[in-house]
């Protein structure tokens, strides 16, 4: 029998040790699924994981869909520290996009080097506006924020679908719902000619810095982790909970809120139904994978965005359903769980009562 | 008001109840599994997992008891893998939650990527004699299929089994104090893990009843949220079963006023009015959240909270 | 031939118990014969505890034997010792607040009976054993005392042949403590057995007529608390003299009125709270100021309007050197020279996961300039948690070490050291020594009186009468939510505030109850 025993301090070595062995084990398992499919384990893994990464246009995509789960999932990690549980990011994505979109649509064959920024700054405020309202709610009417949140992002993505099935609605667009195509004065710069990829890749390691200073060298950062671990210490020592519920929740909402802006106005280039494939769903396991650590975010950011272009190489080259990406993130969001167990615990083989004596 | 009025009056209480059903089942579940003080926040994953077996298993050939029982199984299992992590390996329950959640929506659509589009048999209505003929009435509350009156019935079950039985005291014992518990010598983890499971074959019958009763079809992400409006639906109730069925009927009734409002004329869009159910929600949560003395009288008060036995 | 002698009732042979890093039990050997009260003797961190959950089938043992009545048993679970004619009765108590009395009784002895006839059973024990008791009513509307009935007739109620109490008066008035040794007599009458947890002597001398003493994991003695003294088992309890805290008289007459709390009450803002009615005192520079009362009787609330987590509603009902603080929060009372030390160590005073460096930052980052521009100065931190850890003799590892891997004790040494640290002018202290071994109890009440003596007001709020009458100057006591009028310490005896505590508070020469 497996017995579990609390260890006197939390080990270092297994904070680091457990995500690998929850990566290994999901390839693991991701084989065992491969294989129930018929297909043979190790090249359906080499298609899912490394076919993506074979050329320049692959590296740069998969550059660009890590960028959105890094600059989310390092906002999102200074809530959960705090036990703040902001699962709401992808409905403040959306409301970013809308948020730039819209100022881009004002800004429609504008010019001028300030349009970029200001569009950006729009989607920063309109996502952090979206988060306001959980945390608004869970301030003054102790409303689960996890709850209200979540609702939103349904409301989000309907407030989105009307826009762009109604009011801005592309007049030359043969009733598509979508909006026009952004003018060059409010498109993301490229980073490499040719290919997708635009500077805004540039925000994750920036946003990692922030998240890395607010966590570990700040006094707010100090703040929410003792509200986090023991609500009690932190009264005790006379900490707003209300300021860091405030505090975390909008900076998650304007850091998604700057990722959809940055979708909208990158590689999408205008308003449309989907503006996100559930980034920021993702970046909640990209958020623990990471350790709610900026640096291990950003690593387990490339680690997700490699499960979406495996998803889509998967779907092309073995006919399986694309959803095999969520399968897979669900895989490594359990298999890191169970191995987090080792943190805190030393498991120890027992016997039972009987054999003891 | 005349016959056809009386009529669509019918058959939108009708309609209402059917809307109701999934949330009655799911929430019903998750109440018995937060009273034993464990917060599982993986409806939404454990009902499609219950929807997309269900269907399966029907489109399979199988009837629709099997498929019944295939959604139920169907949210069992997925509510052992929330067992494992957060009673087994005590991780946090709410990551657990979010986890099982995030894995069903995928898995579901994983696995239920070729049942998409394809048709089967709904289940059957059983108006029940005499009862069903009642003008108005009959067709409203006793013209439904199995799944609607079990729901229903269910919860003088579930009232009865927590409040006048012995184990239910015991299953509240654990969710109130766990630490008291296993001093005088219940087993926690065995009494939380049935109450997981039990949550689990509730989600999966609510799934269930989408894909063979309300929408007869399997489509991706079919319960659209519904999970998570049946966990506000627990606090809304504060913690008792009857309340539960009550916001349940209430979130029935404003999505089926949603649906209608068009027919009617209500000058507003689709997607505005289909953010109603979303918005009851939170308004609900807030109006409920807000008197706090209220919910820490009702809430067991180890809700989420880690048991460790060496302690 | 003479008589043959009984087999003991219980009789455990080398109990050993390990837990990661230490020894809890090291081969123990106890003999508990039928009709005997048995002292379980040794000081906080002793063992005894693990011992009797190792009876009662909450833990196993590691090594050893438990023998019921000459014959070799197995405990598994409570339930097993139960079903032997064990019963328990918990220091912290195992009940449900939100249920009935017979309710848990019910689930306390898993008797199947239908509730009404349990309830009415209940009725007849209680009445039977003068332990008064509504059976209809919610746990969490009892008092202690009340609660610790429920306790001893859920136990009652399975006709025992042997029960465990653990530190039953830590709880109690004197006087109710009284009525609980006279049940303790009737039971033990009808030849009942008494396994009897205690770090009191007192009570021990009147009580029991054997006596086991354990100290750190190992048996330290056996004797008969009879003959002994209380200065002989204190000897065997510690392993060494102690020489007791020495307070000079203090300046408690001529110091400045330096917190001042003036007709405070408050409403009660969870459900189950005490609310507090119209308390006024003062607390003066150079006094040790104590509170006396058993838990649950409004210290909990007052604590929180003290230290600024609860706000009041009239800000000048608290003042720190005439400045009304009532609207203040903790970091603003702090600004102000004021320092506290919660009840709760582990999880309000010391984050358990943080390192004793971050836990300094917790209450010190002010008054340890460990702040600059809202960044943190870790070097600063570390070097204060360096200085706590010296100057207190705190047994760490050093500022790393995390708050959760220290003793009671120590942890304790360094909450208090930390708040003394930052020159408080006015330190609250919530039961300073509840928990903690005795040479760091000594240790902590010398800071205490050192620091009155340098000028702080010093507030002891605690349930433990013999340390408030080794330290302080004044004592009141609450019951009820209310505040009695002060009494010099050394003009008062431990009767009178056990009357007090009883909520009989003698005011103008007549007594009067206090609302229950």
């Amino acid at each position: 029998m497996l017995r579990l025993e609390l260890r006197p301090q939390a080990s270092r070595t297994m904070t680091f040790v457990a995500p690998l062995l929850a990566i290994a084990a999901t390839v693991a398992a991701g084989g065992v699924l491969f294989a129930a499919l018929g297909f043979a384990p190790l090249p359906a893994l080499a298609t899912f994981f490394l076919s993506p990464l074979g050329d320049l246009y692959g590296v740069t995509e998969w550059l660009l869909k890590a960028t959105p789960l890094a600059i989310i999932a390092c906002a999102l990690a200074l809530g959960f520290r705090g036990n703040v549980w902001n699962i709401g990011a992808e409905g403040q994505l959306i409301a970013g996009a809308i948020a730039a979109g819209g100022t881009a649509l004002a800004l429609y064959e504008v010019s001028g080097l300030w349009v970029l920024p200001t569009v950006l700054l729009a989607g920063v405020v309109g996502g952090a506006a979206w988060a306001a309202i959980p945390a608004l709610l869970r301030i003054r009417f102790h409303a689960n924020e996890i709850l209200t949140s979540l609702m939103l992002n349904y409301v989000a993505v309907l407030l989105l679908a009307w826009l762009v099935h109604g009011p801005w609605r592309s007049p030359e667009g043969y009733n598509f719902p979508e909006t026009r195509m952004f003018t060059d004065s409010a498109l993301m710069p490229l980073l490499v000619e040719g290919m997708r990829l635009h500077v805004g890749v540039l925000f994750a390691p920036l946003v990692a810095v922030v998240a890395w200073v607010i966590l570990s060298r700040s006094f707010l950062g100090f703040q929410i982790k003792v509200i986090g671990m023991t609500p009690a210490a932190g009264s005790y020592a006379g900490f707003g909970p209300n300021r860091v519920i405030a505090f975390t929740l909008m900076f998650g909402g304007g850091m998604a809120g700057l990722a959809g802006a940055m979708e909208i106005t990158g590689p999408i280039g205008q308003l449309v139904p989907t503006v996100s494939p559930g980034y920021g769903y993702t970046a909640i396991i990209a958020a623990f994978l990471g350790r709610l650590h900026p640096i291990g975010i950003l690593l387990a950011a490339l680690l997700l965005a490699l499960t979406y272009m495996g998803g889509d190489a998967a779907q092309i080259a073995l006919g399986v359903p694309l959803a095999v990406t969520q399968v897979f993130q669900g895989m490594i969001l359990f298999f890191l769980l169970a191995a987090d167990v080792l943190i805190r615990y030393r498991v120890r083989l027992s016997l039972p009562h009987g054999a003891r004596r | 008001m005349s016959e056809a009025e009386l009529a669509t009056l019918a058959a939108i209480l009708a309609a209402m109840i059917r809307a109701a059903t999934p949330l009655v089942f799911a929430a019903l579940g998750e109440l018995v599994t937060e009273r034993a003080g464990v917060l599982n926040l993986g409806l939404e994953g454990m009902m499609l997992m219950g929807a997309v077996a269900a269907f399966g298993t029907a489109h399979a050939g199988a009837g629709h008891g099997a498929a019944m029982a295939a959604g139920a199984a169907a949210g069992v299992g997925m509510s052992l893998l929330f067992a494992f992590l957060a009673l087994g390996l005590r991780a946090n329950q709410v990551a657990c939650g979010l986890a099982l959640s995030i894995f069903g929506v995928g898995l579901s659509a994983f696995v239920g990527k070729s049942l998409v589009g394809t048709p089967i048999a709904a289940l059957p209505a059983l108006p029940i004699p005499l009862l069903s003929e009642i003008p108005v009435l009959g067709p409203a509350l006793f013209s439904h299929d199995i799944l609607v009156y079990a729901s229903i019935l269910a919860v003088p079950a579930i009232s009865w089994f927590l409040f006048r039985t012995r184990a239910g005291l015991v299953l509240r014992a654990v969710g109130e104090n766990h630490d008291a518990a296993h001093d005088i010598g219940y087993g926690v983890l065995k009494v939380r893990t049935l109450a997981v499971m039990f949550g689990g074959a509730m989600a999966g019958l609510a799934g269930a009843y989408l894909s063979l009763a309300y929408t007869p079809m399997w489509v991706e992400n079919m319960s659209s949220g519904r999970g998570w409006i049946a966990l506000a639906l627990v606090v809304f109730a504060t913690w008792v079963p009857v309340r539960a069925l009550m916001g349940a009927y209430l979130f029935g009734g404003v999505t089926i006023l949603q649906l209608h409002a068009q027919n009617w004329g209500v000058p507003v869009s689709a997607q505005i009015l289909a953010m109603l159910p979303y918005l009851a929600t939170i308004v609900v949560l807030v109006l409920i959240s807000r008197d706090e003395t209220k919910i820490k009288l009702n809430a067991p008060a180890c809700l989420g909270k880690v048991f460790h036995s060496g302690r | 031939m003479s008589v043959p002698v009984p087999p003991p009732r219980l009789a455990l042979k080398g109990i050993t118990k390990r837990y990661p890093g230490c020894l809890a039990n090291d081969g123990i050997d106890l003999a508990v014969m039928p009709g005997e009260c048995h002292a379980l003797l040794g000081e906080n961190g002793a063992g005894k505890s693990t011992l009797v959950k190792i009876v009662y089938g909450v833990l196993q043992a590691d090594e050893g034997e438990i023998l019921w009545e000459g014959e070799p048993v197995r405990i598994d679970n409570p339930a097993a010792a139960r079903k032997l004619g064990i019963g328990m009765v918990f220091q912290h108590f195992s009940l449900f607040e939100s249920m009935t009395v017979t309710e848990n009784v019910a689930l306390g002895t898993g008797d199947p009976s239908p509730l009404p006839e349990l309830g009415r059973r209940v009725a007849e024990v209680s009445a039977r054993y003068g332990l008064a008791l509504d059976p209809e009513r919610r746990v969490a509307d009892l008092s202690v005392g009340e609660r610790q009935r429920v306790e001893i007739v859920r136990c009652l109620l399975q006709d025992p042949k042997l029960l465990i109490m653990d530190e039953p008066t830590s709880v109690l008035t004197p006087q109710e403590a009284e009525a609980l040794f006279e049940t303790l007599r009737r039971l033990i009458a009808e030849g009942r057995s008494i396994l009897y947890i205690s770090h009191k002597l007192a009570e021990i001398r009147v009580l029991c007529e054997a006596a086991t003493v354990l100290r750190g994991g190992r048996l330290a003695g056996r004797c008969d608390p009879r003959r002994e003294t209380a200065a002989s088992l204190a000897r065997l309890m510690i392993g060494a003299d102690l020489a007791p805290p020495v307070r000079e008289e203090g300046t408690a007459e001529t110091g400045a009125p330096r917190l001042v709390v003036d007709r405070l009450s408050l409403a009660p803002l969870v459900p189950f709270a005490t609310p507090l009615a119209d308390i006024s005192f003062t607390v003066r520079a150079g006094e040790i100021f104590g509170i006396a009362g058993v838990a649950g009787n409004g210290q909990a609330e007052l604590l929180g309007t003290l230290s600024g987590e609860t706000l009041v509603a009239v800000p000048e009902a608290i003042r720190i050197d005439g400045e009304a603080v009532g609207q203040m929060g903790p970091r603003r009372r702090r600004e102000r020279g004021m320092g506290f030390v919660p009840e709760e160590r582990l999880g309000r005073g010391a984050v358990p996961d943080m390192s004793l460096a971050d836990n300094a930052l917790l209450s010190a980052h002010k008054a340890g300039g460990m702040l600059k521009r809202g960044l943190i100065r870790f070097s600063r931190a570390r070097s204060f948690a360096e200085k706590v850890i010296d100057t207190f003799h705190v047994a760490a590892t050093g500022p790393g070490a995390a708050a959760r891997s220290l003793s009671g004790g120590n942890l304790q040494k360094f909450i208090v050291g930390r708040e003394i640290l930052q020159n408080p002018r006015l330190l609250i202290v919530a039961q300073p020594t509840w928990g903690v071994d005795a040479g760091a109890a000594a240790a902590i009440h010398r800071d205490l009186i050192a620091l009155a003596e340098g000028g702080t007001a010093v507030l002891v709020v605690s349930q433990d009468l013999d340390e408030l009458f080794a330290i302080c100057d004044r004592i009141a006591v609450m019951s009820h939510g209310r505040l009695s009028p002060a009494q010099p310490a050394r003009a008062t005896s431990v009767e009178q505030i056990g009357m007090l505590m009883g909520g009989v508070f003698h005011l103008d020469g007549e007594s009067r109850n206090a609302e229950a």
